[in-house]
């Protein structure tokens, strides 16, 4: 079944084209990982995904579960089961992760008409998750992000997505900035998310998060297209060689 | 002497000065109390009300924003007395002892006077200034700053409020609230307290004011807090006035020696709002605390006016003032921190800032160092923006629909100010109330 289909997408920004005619089809349970050199536009590509302002398509379509996503807000977009893992996660001060937590897992279920999670259910449930992924419940108590360490923040979008539960997420450089122990600790997190019916696109410069969660398909992204598409062995071969030789073969 | 400037007077100015010459000889308190009115009066009279030109009120022109001065408000009566029962649900659960003002008329029997703690007391302005109680004498007017105007008209006006002395070393659990409330006349009323919390008292003291919608009452209202050596005193004001009323307040504070003092202003009613406080600190080793939270919409304009004066050394102070603005409402933050030759060591610092969540609304933000000695720490920042669009995304693509993560944005942005307050109850009644003006706001 066709999770999220990406057709000949274009999209500018302040008038300069990033994604020229980017194609990608994407079916239910499968593991994309999509590598790409710096400027090639991987965080535009997780960015229009998720609907951020000034991120808009000059042409092609997105459909995810078969609807046209750009006549969805970024909220609709989540509540349908669409989750981006921020490669900057952000601070705010003031908003206690817990409230975070709960305010946003209860407007995706009532969106969807289900009932919305009673207190001790909803701690239960972050308690279970949060201890998987290492994170301490004092951490939860803190506002949303301020103080945390790289790995940290990093911990805390997979949280998120462990607690949300979306049908497909996109990790955005989930692995820039971590050390190798907390690299591990976020792969076993997501690999414990993997499932038949859950997709993951995952984002990177570099093969070595590759190496923990295995991809089923591996992109190469360079000047806004996908220009290979292989297995998860194409990923050592960029180790390997680097991406000079797209970034050629496109401009040749 | 005679410099031949004749200035026109406003309808209001004439108003009050109508006021002034009908009311005196009916006003309490005789002998020096009335010369303290006659000379504040005489400074009205020379100065007219305080208007743009004045540096102290450039931003809030009260001779333009006063078209007319209201009559002076006649005793509550029955059915005013009744409704004011239902009075200070701004406070939400905390159990303070009221002591409740009806259109600037203390109101015995709704007020909160049984069982007094030891050390407690309370009592009316006008019963102290007619009995000429020597205690009130030697306080009254040392510390409201002789050359404001506002202040000024309360003092030639003054006609009820509350008089309360906290004895050394008592500490009073209760809160007191001192609650005023407007009641269905379109009146002036002024009302002038007088609180002294003795040598390492302990005690929290909370002044609110509110009134109907649709009635544009005026209220002048003045504290004069003496904070004594080693007292912890948490001061909170909230000015929750009528949509129409006009709001003049002041806070005159001296604060002794190795004294705690913790003060919030929290304004989110009334057209027009003037709060001014004027800190003095007058003793060594003190630390302050001085906060408030402002939520405006519509056309309203809410202005504080903080004076800070270190008089004393190894002083600290924190002023934090935040306020939130929408539609075409108009926010003024006037700050200024002195600190006298003697002052040295003293730790101040100041931060304001202006969330704007309409492309209409207007903060001005004015802050001011006057630094005389040498080795001090002191600085100042100002901030004025709207919400965040990188932190909205972030919630909304979480789920979290537009409105209500703009609401949860700025709960977190006034929040900040908010947690503050060390009294928890308090500090839940005020979110309750920032949460209903976010509601009242078209927000869930």
């Amino acid at each position: 079944m066709t999770l999220l289909e990406v057709k000949n997408l274009h999209v500018a920004i302040d008038g300069k084209e990033i994604l020229k005619g980017l194609d990608l089809t994407v079916n239910a349970g499968e593991v994309h990982a999509i590598m790409g050199p710096n400027g090639s536009g991987k965080s535009t590509l997780a960015y229009v995904l998720a609907g951020k302002s000034g991120y808009e398509p000059t042409a092609g379509e997105v459909k995810f579960e078969g609807k046209n996503i750009f006549e969805m807000q970024p909220d609709e977009r989540a509540a349908a089961g669409l989750f981006l893992a921020f490669q900057y996660p952000l601070e705010i001060p003031g908003v206690a992760t817990m409230t975070f937590l709960r305010t946003a897992l209860n407007a995706q279920r009532k969106k969807r008409g289900e009932a919305e999670l009673s207190t001790p259910e909803f701690i239960k449930k972050v308690r279970e998750v949060s201890g998987k992924l290492g994170i301490e419940q004092e951490m939860l108590r803190r506002a949303v992000n301020v103080g945390f360490s790289g790995g940290e923040k990093k911990r805390n979008e997979i949280l998120q997505m462990a607690l949300l539960e979306p049908r497909l997420a996109v990790l955005d450089e989930t692995d820039s900035g971590l050390d190798i122990d907390a690299l591990k600790i976020v792969a076993d997190g997501v690999n414990s998310l993997r499932s038949p019916r859950r997709s993951f696109v995952v984002i990177t410069h570099y093969q070595r998060l590759l190496s923990y969660i295995v991809p089923d398909i591996v992109h190469v992204l360079a000047q806004g297209r996908i220009v290979r598409t292989g297995g998860k062995e194409l990923a050592l071969e960029l180790e390997a060689r680097g991406y000079a030789q797209y970034q050629e073969e496109v401009l040749a | 002497m005679n410099a031949g400037v004749t200035t026109m007077r406003t309808a209001a100015e004439t108003a009050l000065a109508q006021t002034f010459a009908q009311a005196r000889p009916r006003l309490p308190g005789a002998g020096a109390i009335a010369a303290q009115r006659d000379a504040a009066f005489g400074l009205f009279a020379r100065e007219g009300l305080p208007h743009r030109r004045i540096e102290e009120w450039k931003y809030t022109d009260l001779r333009a924003l006063m078209r007319d001065a209201k009559p002076l408000a006649s005793p509550p009566d029955a059915a005013a007395k009744v409704r004011a029962k239902s009075a200070g649900a701004s406070l939400g659960d905390v159990e303070a002892r009221r002591i409740v003002f009806v259109d600037g008329a203390f109101v015995a029997e709704s007020s909160d006077l049984a069982n007094l703690d030891e050390g407690l007391s309370v009592g009316s302005l006008a019963d102290a200034l007619s009995d000429s109680d020597p205690a009130l004498t030697t306080h009254l007017g040392r510390l409201a700053p002789s050359s404001d105007v506002a202040v000024a008209l309360n003092t030639a006006l003054m006609g009820d409020g509350a008089v309360i002395r906290i004895a050394a070393g008592s500490t009073i659990e209760r809160p007191l609230h001192l609650l005023f409330v407007a009641s269905e006349k379109p009146a002036a009323t002024f009302v002038r307290s007088l609180v002294v919390v003795e040598r390492g008292a302990r005690a929290m003291v909370i002044e609110s004011h509110e009134g109907p919608p649709g009635i544009d009452y005026q209220v002048n209202a003045a504290l004069e807090l003496f904070v004594g050596d080693e007292a912890h005193v948490d001061y909170v004001k909230i000015i929750g006035e009528g949509a129409d009323a006009l709001h003049v307040s002041t806070l005159a504070a001296a604060i002794g020696t190795r004294a705690r003092f913790n003060s919030f202003t929290f304004t989110v009613g009334g057209a027009v709002v003037r709060n001014q406080l004027f800190l003095q600190f007058d003793g060594e080793g003190t630390v302050a605390n001085i906060r408030g939270a402002t939520l405006i919409k519509g056309r309203q304009h809410a202005d504080t006016t903080l004076v800070a004066n270190h008089i004393a050394r190894d002083c600290q102070s924190r002023e934090v003032f935040k306020a939130v603005l929408d539609d075409d409402a108009h926010s003024v933050f006037q700050g200024r921190i002195i600190v006298r030759p003697h002052a040295q060591k003293t730790d101040a610092k100041m931060m304001t800032r202006a969330l704007l969540l309409s492309e209409r609304a207007e903060a001005d933000n004015k802050p001011e160092l006057e630094i005389f000695a040498d080795d001090v720490q002191c600085g100042h920042g100002a901030t004025a923006g709207a919400l965040d669009d990188e932190l909205k995304f972030y919630l909304m693509a979480r789920g979290i629909p537009a409105a209500e993560a703009e609401a949860l944005l700025i709960q977190a942005f006034i929040g900040d100010a908010i947690e503050g307050i060390e009294h928890a109850g308090l500090r839940e009644a005020l979110m309750e109330q920032v949460a209903a003006w976010l509601k009242a706001r078209g927000q869930p």
